[in-house]
């Protein structure tokens, strides 16, 4: 058994990293789809809304470890090498997408009818009323509740961890399986993550405080 | 590519996955139960405690929602066993879905019980309630009332993400796949089983809130009021 010492924290902080990056890829991945889901959400095609919704509620309605193990070995199917970091990437990211394109879903919607109507009278079409007059105002609302998301989307990175990808929750697993130290090693993984989320927790936090002060 | 599905595997597999589903159906109908009540209790305790009690019901919920609850898992299984302190893996699991479903029932019970009127608390104590009447009666009902769909959505998300039980070898539903697609070798056709399982929990379980709001706000359903 070997003896807990620094170089095993060290060992943790550097994977944190990993859980960083992998919770950039699933935060701009799921920016990337969730935003067209959120604008076929409230488009005027049925057809798109029913796309759009029914695939929010498939993946909100499984569980994101489901969903891992599907793209991992999805895409062994489809004969691609088995690689974690993508894997965890592509699921993360589809289940980002679900949750934001519901999240930002509200935020457009909540944009008062009289800013369309207004755009319509000018002669903007559907794609300038979007860019000029309904997203910038939407997204000073949509701001809080994706910053809190970003939470959910670090803790939840910690999963990958179950189709063998290095990050945190794993390397906790690794310095556990030669040290045995799983109080200590699982509590400083638990603070190191809680540094992570903790200030997106407050900043989700004023930013909404601040958007009701304007109001 | 040229993958032939095959779900033969689930002739004889499929009690297993039955009784996988009726596990993570009992794990997650006690934790939600036993983390409404904690939860409750915390909130209470922060809306209306003492300074330092508020204080450390705050920090129980910042600490258990700025955690992944894989962690949160392991330091009940992993940690507590090295420190002597030997739980099943069942128990484990209820335990640290109780408290992560108790933060988070905390935070929102929290919102509907400061949603109450003054007023209301006002008009309790001309009536001579006691504060623990007062909560009982006046408060707790309406308060759970608001913020019941909340509720019932962190009820689903909970009865989700106990999926991430199988890692301590809970033999809930997606251990049970788990297993299976290593005796079998069709994952996806597994999983993919799974995945429609949990599609089809998370259906029962919305169905099952409407129904326990249905009954339990009975002044709602009478007047057809939305709040």
């Amino acid at each position: 058994m070997i003896q807990l010492s620094a170089n095993h924290l060290l060992y943790l902080v550097e994977a944190a990293r990993w859980t960083v990056l992998l919770s950039l890829i699933a935060f701009v991945g799921g920016g990337l789809v969730g935003l067209p889901l959120a604008i076929m959400r409230v488009s005027s095609i049925g057809m798109l809304r029913a796309v759009a919704s029914s695939y929010i509620q498939l993946v909100q309605g499984t569980p994101l470890l489901i969903i891992l193990f599907l793209s991992y070995f999805g895409l062994g199917i489809l004969g691609y090498k088995l690689i974690p970091l993508i894997a965890a990437g592509i699921s993360l990211t589809l289940y980002a997408a679900a949750f934001l394109g519901e999240i930002w879903r509200g935020c457009i919607q909540a944009v008062p009818r009289t800013q369309w109507e207004a755009s319509d009278c000018l002669g903007l079409s559907r794609a300038q009323q979007y860019a000029y007059v309904i997203l910038p105002q939407a997204v000073r609302l949509a701001t809080p509740p994706t910053v809190g998301f970003m939470v959910q989307i670090v803790k939840n990175t910690s999963l990958a961890s179950v189709i063998g990808f290095v990050e945190l929750a794993r390397a906790g697993q690794i310095v556990n399986n030669s040290t045995f130290e799983p109080f200590v090693i699982f509590s400083a993984v638990a603070a190191i993550y809680f540094v992570l989320c903790y200030p997106l927790s407050i900043a989700a936090r004023t930013l909404e405080r601040r958007a009701h002060a304007g109001r | 590519m040229s993958y032939k599905f095959d779900f033969a595997f689930l002739a004889d597999k499929w009690p297993a996955f039955v009784a996988g589903a009726w596990l993570t159906i009992q794990l997650t109908i006690l934790a939600i139960v036993l983390g409404f009540v904690v939860g409750t209790l915390c909130a209470i305790a922060r809306v209306y405690g003492q300074p330092l009690l508020r204080r450390l019901v705050g920090a129980y919920v910042e600490v258990i929602r700025n955690t992944p609850l894989l962690i949160q898992i392991f330091i009940v299984y992993f940690g507590l066993s090295s420190l002597g302190l030997k739980l099943s893996a069942e128990v484990s699991a209820v335990i640290a879905l109780t408290v992560n479903m108790g933060a988070y029932t905390t935070e929102i019970m929290r919102a509907g019980l400061q949603s109450v009127q003054r007023t209301q608390l006002e008009a309790a104590d001309c009536l001579g309630l006691t504060r623990l009447q007062t909560i009982l009666h006046v408060v707790l009902l309406p308060a759970m009332e608001r913020v019941y769909p909340a509720l019932a959505s962190q009820g689903v998300l909970l009865m989700l993400a106990s999926s991430i039980t199988s890692q301590i070898s809970t033999e809930e539903l997606t251990a049970t796949a788990n297993l299976v697609q290593s005796d079998t070798y069709r994952s996806f056709e597994v999983y993919m089983i799974v995945a429609v399982v949990y599609l089809a929990l998370s259906v029962l379980y919305r169905v099952g809130f409407w129904v326990i709001g249905q009954i339990l706000f009975e002044r709602r359903r009478r007047l057809g009021t939305s709040l």
